[in-house]
């Protein structure tokens, strides 16, 4: 695969994992880097970079799987809407397993609810478009890469004059919840790998602030494995030295500024708002919400449906390994009730979440 | 959080690209582009091209390693 | 009116029963005469005194995809079934459960592909039986084959039987065919040349034990769970602990790049014409050769060995030289844009 392969290079990486060791030489303390990107943690596990890294290097992983900051509540209405008659409902496979209060779509799809899994929001407007009788509610959950692809697909519906085309939207956006773990005293982060795909949208300069005002370093970088070793290894260059600054690794791919049409299209369709993390709580202006004019595509306030009570699991440590305090192996649920057959918590449902990756790859 | 596959544009028909990565076809829009042309190589996410691949950038940060690798690994990083 | 759907009177016993039965099934299936058939099959002349014996029932979605349709791949599953357990197969039977409404040209291709995959893998189909369900209550065909083979040697290849320092090998790429059947699926609009690795084994085992005999410990084809849950409940039964290395695991590239796209890792596709052989480390390399010179074997690779005899873990080194731990596959792989 062409700028995937030239990037796995075992020549490239050794060699970067050899100047990491050479640039932590002389460092005694411990420095903590959050990735807060879902792919970044999986690209971690699968290529097993932790077990090359000095032990002065800790990584931890932070809320960057929209799987699991979404709240149960979330969950519950999308199981309300499958129940709900004359309804497809359509979403990324990631959201199929996720455990509500008290199902999931997966069982309700064997329950004989329309639950379909697309590749694309597009495939979903094309199932709505097929079925003009039923209503299709799309699950709009992810963080800015995946977020204009759900505005870009309302302007589509809105092309077409579909009318029963509606979004569940729960969309998150970036820089807020680092800037509150940031906040959090308990918590000590030395260094963010930042996200690679939301920045191509949203831009490497949208972590300046992160950098200048509250300084922890930021690098952009990509997920392969030189990638992720280089953002790595630009990271600890920058601890080491006491600087902070946003660094991009993954320039092929991301700008300072972005992508200003894809900004373009989330702004035309939504509007910042203040969002509930699973786990973390509520964080102002780091969701989007449909602007008023797209608010006939709300399937909330057009197809209005009763949710049962959110109950949440108790003894389940999600919260705290989002928040990057306790690894799983911490949780007194992993691999004993809580596994990917049987999740409890989001970070093990969504095979990107820490937990996931953490049972999958783990060892 | 966000799956992303660099494909190569084989065609363009009104805003919709037929993307390829080693004989695997797909469907994508070109929505949130400027100008994409046929031979573009483009990252792919939902169904959508989201950015274009800098083939100058990509070489750029891949030579900086090359030269290190050619000293011996004796040129800082 | 024309006879070219599968109505319910054809799982009736009646007249349209025998007339299916007699005008399609038997002449492409079997060479059993009319005046011959009866309850059960009779097996003869086996001296045998071990025989094998399997069963597996064939649901895939779509029943057409590249390289082959339900039908072969329920001769081809079942083969090999016996094949792992080192018996040469012998005899099959055959249930089919068609869904009201099933073309009688699909029909016609699915048994004739069936008829060529026996042919092809030396079995006979001996037995069999039909039902029609309605319309809704089965997905057009499904297929069970059940078989026996027997032993021609004394040999007990089993998965708990692989040893400290044993060698872990493949006879080709992996995850071709749970891939070839996704992306013929409809709603992810993949296109792709991949092609499903349905294909009968029990000649490249043969050979296999015929020529290393003791020195081969282990056989098992990786199917639903891929090589890794395979491996993994290899480790498993027999107390030891595998790694794998990454760098020489055979992945056609369309399939890498359809698995990139829809997030999925190839370790955990299904295969259908692939196994994994565990053998002493001193034949490794002869095996390897033998393998590669077998049909379905050419592109056999060493991809990792037996490393310690505790914990029953799988690992791989990593293509940049990391460490990762191997799980069995939980639930099912599905596309995801995380």
């Amino acid at each position: 695969m062409k700028y995937s392969s030239e990037y796995r290079d075992p020549q490239l990486a050794k060699a970067l994992v050899a100047a990491i060791a050479r640039n932590v030489e002389g460092f005694d303390g411990q420095m903590t880097l959050m990735e807060v990107c879902g792919t970044h943690t999986m690209s971690i596990y699968q290529h097993g970079i932790r077990s090359l890294l000095p032990t002065q290097v800790r990584l931890i992983s932070g809320p960057g799987c929209p799987v699991c900051v979404t709240p149960i509540t979330y969950v519950d209405q999308a199981v309300a809407y499958a129940r709900r008659p004359a309804t497809i409902v359509a979403t990324f496979g990631d959201m199929i397993r996720v455990p509500g209060s008290t199902s999931n779509l997966l069982r309700e799809k064997a329950k004989g609810a329309d639950v379909r899994i697309v590749y694309s929001p597009l495939d979903a407007v094309a199932i709505a478009e097929k079925n003009p009788d039923t209503a299709v509610v799309f699950l709009g959950v992810g963080f800015e890469t995946t977020a204009p692809t759900i505005g870009g697909s309302l302007l589509e519906v809105e092309r077409r004059g579909l009318s029963n085309f509606f979004v569940l939207c729960a969309h998150k956006t970036m820089p807020a919840p680092m800037i509150a773990l940031t906040s959090d005293p308990e918590l000590k982060v030395d260094g963010y790998i930042c996200p690679a795909h939301v920045s191509a949208v949203i831009g490497s300069d949208a972590y300046r602030p992160l950098a200048e005002q509250y300084g922890i370093p930021c690098v952009v970088t990509g997920f392969e494995p030189v990638d992720m070793l280089r953002g790595i290894q630009l990271l600890v260059k920058q601890v080491v030295a006491g600087e902070a600054r946003v660094e991009c690794e993954y320039s092929r791919i991301v700008k300072p500024q972005g992508n200003l049409k894809a900004q373009t299209i989330l702004a035309r369709v939504f509007e910042p708002c203040d969002a509930e993390w699973r786990g973390i709580g509520s964080i102002p202006a780091s969701g989007l919400q449909l602007r008023a004019e797209y608010q006939k595509f709300n399937a909330l306030s057009a197809l209005p449906v009763e949710v049962e009570e959110a109950k949440e699991h108790r003894g389940c440590l999600c919260g705290e390994i989002l928040k990057g305090k306790v690894t799983p192996k911490q949780c007194p649920l992993f691999r004993e009730a809580c596994t990917p057959e049987h999740p409890i918590g989001a970070c093990m449902v969504s095979s990107e979440g820490t937990c996931s990756a953490e049972y999958k790859y783990g060892g | 959080m966000c799956l992303a596959v660099p494909m190569m544009i084989a065609e363009i028909t009104e805003g919709l690209a037929i993307c390829e990565v080693d004989g695997v076809r797909r469907e994508a829009s070109l929505m949130m582009l400027e100008d994409a042309a046929v031979g573009d190589y483009v990252l792919i996410h939902a169904g959508f091209a989201i950015e274009r691949i800098d083939p100058e950038e990509a070489e750029k940060t891949l030579a900086v390693f090359r030269e290190v690798l050619d000293a011996g690994g004796g040129v800082e990083l | 009116m024309k006879n070219d759907i599968i109505l319910l009177g054809h799982g009736s016993g009646g007249k349209l029963s025998h007339q299916l039965l007699d005008e399609l099934i038997i002449p492409i299936l079997s060479q059993v005469a009319q005046s011959e058939q009866n309850d059960a099959a009779v097996l003869e002349g086996i001296t045998s005194s071990r025989i094998a014996f399997t069963t597996d029932s064939y649901v895939v979605d779509p029943i057409f995809f590249p390289g082959g349709n339900i039908g072969d791949l329920a001769v081809n599953g079942t083969v090999n079934d016996l094949a792992m357990s080192g018996a040469r197969p012998l005899a099959l039977s055959v249930g089919l459960i068609l869904e009201e409404g099933l073309k009688f040209s699909e029909l016609r291709e699915i048994l004739t592909a069936m008829k060529a995959a026996a042919d092809k893998a030396r079995v006979k189909i001996v037995t069999g039986d039909t039902k029609v369900v309605p319309r809704g209550k089965g997905d057009k065909i499904f297929i069970n084959t059940s078989g026996v083979g027997v032993f021609d040697h004394d040999l007990k290849p089993a998965g708990n039987a692989a040893k400290r320092g044993d060698k872990v090998l493949i006879n080709g790429s992996i995850g071709d065919h749970g891939m070839a059947v996704l992306a013929s699926r409809e709603g992810l609009d993949l296109q792709s040349e991949i092609v499903s690795d349905s294909a009968p084994l029990n000649a490249l085992v043969a050979k296999l034990l015929a020529e290393y005999g003791a020195a081969i410990h282990v056989l098992r084809d990786p199917t639903r769970g891929g090589v890794a849950t395979t491996l993994k409940e290899i480790a498993l039964q027999s107390g030891v602990d595998i790694c794998l290395n990454e760098t020489t695991l055979p992945v056609n590239a369309t399939v890498a790049g359809a698995c990139a796209i829809l997030g999925l890792d190839p370790l955990f596709v299904a295969n259908e014409g692939k196994l994994l052989v565990l053998v002493a480390a001193e034949v490794a390399d002869a095996v390897l050769v033998t393998m590669q010179g077998c049909e379905f074997g050419e592109q056999a690779a060493i991809i990792g060995e037996v490393t310690d005899v505790s914990g029953g873990r799988v690992m791989m080194r990593t293509a940049i030289g990391g460490l990762r731990a191997i799980e069995m596959l939980a639930g099912e792989q599905l596309p995801r844009i995380c």
